[in-house]
């Protein structure tokens, strides 16, 4: 409230920075305390691990923040990374391979699948776009629908199979790694995913699309009545976020080496997950691209740390769960106590 | 046994900055209808809402049948048989008029002896009841959203009596009902008289006032005026009490020149029936036009029908001779017409981004390098210049516009519209809500502008402001034109007459 500022010791400064994100340094603390009691924790192979692992989904996490920073979300995320990951999947299988599923198509160069594949996410996302802005269907009921359709879809082109057979260039290109400092290398993926951060960044904070982005976030009544095409933007958000998905989904097929339409499931909720845990509102308009990046870091961490606690992995879900629900109730009481 | 049923003494409530109420007192009697008058702001609200127990008093005493008692919150109000029908109703539609009027008192019975359950056969008779007390005969188990405005009035006031209520406060009960409606409610309160309920009736309409009114009482600014016998009333002598004092705000002086005609409005109909139509008028350029009224005038309605945030059935708009067609803000926008809404946090804005980001998101367009890339340095440009023309206090360009007080955030929402240049602009209560020293400011903001010659339509319920700042002044009444005044003869006399002409 006050003008004047005062000199704040690093000490408190600390405190508040902790205060305002404790999800991420309670996971550090307890990777810390892990790291200290399993051994290999700390170990060059799991660090390559944590951050392919987060590469991916941190792709799918910068497409789905732009519907949370507009207050809305995409469940449909998940499905249509595995729509992605079957389309490439098929499109990539070798020309030799006698399983492949669609026959009549010749082996195709991997970039135009790419291509392709990225086009298919756009569809996709035009079509969350046009649902939420057009027809005012609320997010949560638009992406619920649509992550139903696009699973089905998903189910008959890849008649309920699993894909493989793919083109050696697809997976060795994108498993490729630079360096071998003690088993710890360089993933491209890792590449991939700064590209795609800094370009984010980039729209976030400098373009006109980041900043009607915000406006709409923060209040879009507001914003229409300054003269922003609020229809026009979310339908932009939309299909943006398509086309990370499918990016993610081409990514990951090739890195797990086979595709099937089960593939990325319940990856919408890790995202919206890391990018809560990193500082993005759901009461709208608040959200970086650093905190997007540090929430599905200590995301991915989290799952690394009940692994190596040797925990069930079934009750990964239930932590999942919790941790999200957590997250976004630590969120909203920032808000609640506000007013 | 008290004469009165209710009294309020010495009540004063103070909000931060202001003083809504001073002192003020009200006593009622059984079985009469006592009106309650003043103009907007005058405190009215506010002294019915400490009735009602949604405001706490800062001090003074609430008397019933003479004893005195304490009303904690609108649950404990209806217990102690005080109702109120709001001027805005809040029902909820989906549901039937008899579950609205039972809400959160469902009559209960024991299925099987232990499980509790609604009982709706019960609830549906009294409703049946209840609604042949206020002379309604539709079916109970009706959903409310199929009901006309004044059948759910009538379903609140239905709801009110069955809370066996001795004091009932309606609030601008009439300002939505037709005039077969308005008798039809009259009869009601007729009714309620006979049967000694004491009636608040919050009207501005005087010859409803001086037709079923036993008592008046009168405030201006928190305090209290006077209570008066109806009989002894006139509409003009209600008009001299609620407005009689001297102006206490300072104005700039103003040095524009109205020139030519440049923004021209046609016959001017809402889509909405209630709301504004055939509403024409002309402004010139250098101008400053007041626009005053009544709350419920659909002054608001009007402006954001013109630029484009509501919709209009027919009328035409012309801009520097041209005719224009405005369907959404951004056609107004482009055209070089701006509007500073009413509702600074509801529709201005946008609390969790910066002063910067608020300021310029209005004309990113200006501050593109090779038409994709903002260019920081001139958004921070802008914001300095205005800083610097407008005094905005803001410790920087980066802090969250929530923090800054009710003034400043104002002057950034002016600065926003000025970086696209506009011609006209449309300001809608631009003072609301802003402490005195800022709205000196803001007022000379506006003067400058005028005087630079851009043309101001100005939405005011304060009558100085408007007579202190406009150099002519429209008047609506319940969505039409009712009369220009030219400011130097405008009078708080005048304008109110023709703010109070109802069909």
């Amino acid at each position: 409230m006050e003008a004047t500022k005062t000199q704040e010791s690093f000490v408190s400064k600390l405190i508040k920075v902790i205060t305002r994100n404790p999800i991420v340094f309670l996971l550090l603390i307890a990777a810390i305390v892990v790291g200290c009691l399993v051994e290999n924790f700390f170990s060059w192979a799991n660090l390559t691990n944590l951050l392919s692992n987060t590469a991916i989904r941190f792709l799918i996490a910068l497409g789905v923040s732009g519907c949370l920073i507009t207050k809305g979300t995409d469940l449909s995320a998940g499905r249509q990374v595995g729509f992605a990951a079957v389309v490439a999947g098929i499109m990539c299988q070798r020309g030799d391979y006698n399983g492949r599923l669609w026959k009549f198509l010749p082996e195709m160069n991997i970039g135009l699948v790419f291509v392709i594949v990225v086009l298919v996410g756009l569809f996709w996302g035009l079509i969350n776009g046009l649902i939420v802005s057009k027809l005012h269907v609320p997010p949560f009921i638009a992406t619920l629908g649509t992550q139903t359709i696009i699973y089905g879809i998903s189910l008959v082109i890849s008649d309920a199979q699993p894909i493989g057979g793919f083109q050696k260039i697809y997976t060795t290109l994108i498993n490729g790694r630079i360096g071998n400092v003690r088993g710890f290398h360089l993933p491209y993926l890792l590449f991939v995913a700064a590209v795609f951060g800094l370009v984010f960044w980039f729209i976030y904070n400098k373009m006109r699309f980041g900043k009607y982005m915000y406006a709409i976030g923060g209040n879009d009544i507001a914003a229409e009545v300054s003269g922003v095409n609020t229809t026009r933007t979310l339908i932009r958000i939309y299909t943006t976020a398509g086309i990370m998905y499918a990016v993610a989904g081409y990514l990951l097929a090739a890195k797990s080496g086979g595709a099937s339409a089960s593939m990325g499931q319940g990856y919408e909720l890790e995202a919206i997950a890391g990018c809560t845990i990193g500082g993005v509102s759901t009461t709208g308009g608040i959200g970086t691209v650093p905190g997007i990046l540090i929430g599905v870091l200590v995301f991915e961490l989290l799952k690394i740390i009940l692994q190596f606690l040797g925990v069930n992995p079934y009750y990964n879900y239930v932590v999942q769960g919790l941790v999200i629900v957590l997250a976004v109730a630590l969120d909203i009481r920032k808000y609640i106590a506000k007013k | 046994m008290s004469e009165y049923v209710l009294e309020m003494t010495e009540v004063s409530k103070s909000f931060p900055g202001v003083k809504a109420l001073d002192n003020v007192q009200l006593k009622l009697r059984p079985g009469k209808v006592h009106a309650l008058m003043g103009e907007n702001g005058a405190g009215k609200s506010t002294l019915m809402k400490c009735m009602f127990g949604i405001y706490k008093m800062d001090q003074g005493q609430i008397l019933m049948d003479g004893q005195p008692v304490t009303i904690h919150d609108p649950m404990d109000a209806l217990r102690k048989g005080i109702a109120m029908v709001h001027q805005e109703l809040q029902p909820i539609p989906a549901r039937t008029v008899g579950e609205n009027i039972f809400l959160g008192r469902y009559p209960m019975k024991k299925a099987l002896g232990f499980i509790p359950m609604v009982d709706h056969a019960k609830m549906y008779a009294d409703t049946a009841d209840l609604l042949k007390k206020v002379r309604m005969n539709f079916d109970p188990k009706q959903k409310v959203g199929e009901l006309s405005v004044s059948q759910m009035q009538s379903v609140e006031i239905a709801k009110a009596v069955s809370a066996n209520c001795r004091v009932l406060i309606l609030d601008e009960p009439t300002s939505s009902l037709t005039a077969n409606e308005v008798e039809a409610l009259f009869r009601i309160i007729e009714d309620l008289k006979a049967e000694g309920v004491a009636i608040v009736y919050i009207s501005h309409k005087m010859d409803e006032i001086l037709r079923i009114g036993d008592e008046v009482t009168i405030m201006r600014d928190g305090r209290y005026i006077g209570t008066w016998d109806a009989s002894e009333l006139t509409t003009d002598k209600i008009i001299t009490l609620m407005v009689g004092r001297e102006l206490t705000n300072l104005y700039p002086k103003r040095e524009n020149v109205p020139g030519e005609v440049v923004f021209e409005v046609k016959d001017f109909t809402s889509i909405n029936p209630r709301s504004f139509r055939n509403v024409s008028f002309q402004l010139r350029r250098g101008e400053i036009l007041g626009v005053g009224g009544l709350v419920g005038a659909q002054r608001t309605e009007l402006m954001e029908g013109l630029f484009g945030i509501r919709s209009h059935t027919t009328g035409q708009i012309f801009y520097k001779g041209q005719e224009i067609t405005i369907t959404r803000p951004k056609d107004a926008i482009d055209q070089g017409i701006a509007m500073l809404t009413e509702d600074r946090r509801g529709s201005g804005i946008m609390g969790v981004l910066s002063v910067a980001d608020n300021i310029s998101i209005s004309s990113l367009n200006k501050y593109l390098d090779h038409g994709y890339f903002i260019n920081g340095k001139k958004v921070e440009q802008l914001v300095q210049d205005n800083v610097k023309k407008m005094n905005i206090k803001t410790p920087s360009s980066k802090t969250l516009i929530k923090s800054l007080s009710g003034g400043n955030q104002q002057k950034v929402l002016v600065g926003r519209w000025l970086a696209n240049n506009p011609d006209v602009l449309i300001l809608d209560e631009p003072t609301r809500g802003i402490d005195v020293g800022a709205k000196y400011e803001i007022y000379c903001i506006i003067a400058d502008l005028a005087k630079e010659g851009k043309s101001i339509i100005m939405i005011s319920s304060e009558m100085s402001e408007l007579i202190g700042m406009s150099d002519r002044i429209m008047v609506m009444c319940d969505g039409r034109v009712t009369g220009f005044v030219e400011g130097s003869e405008a009078t708080q006399e005048n304008i109110m007459t023709y703010a109070t002409q109802f069909e």
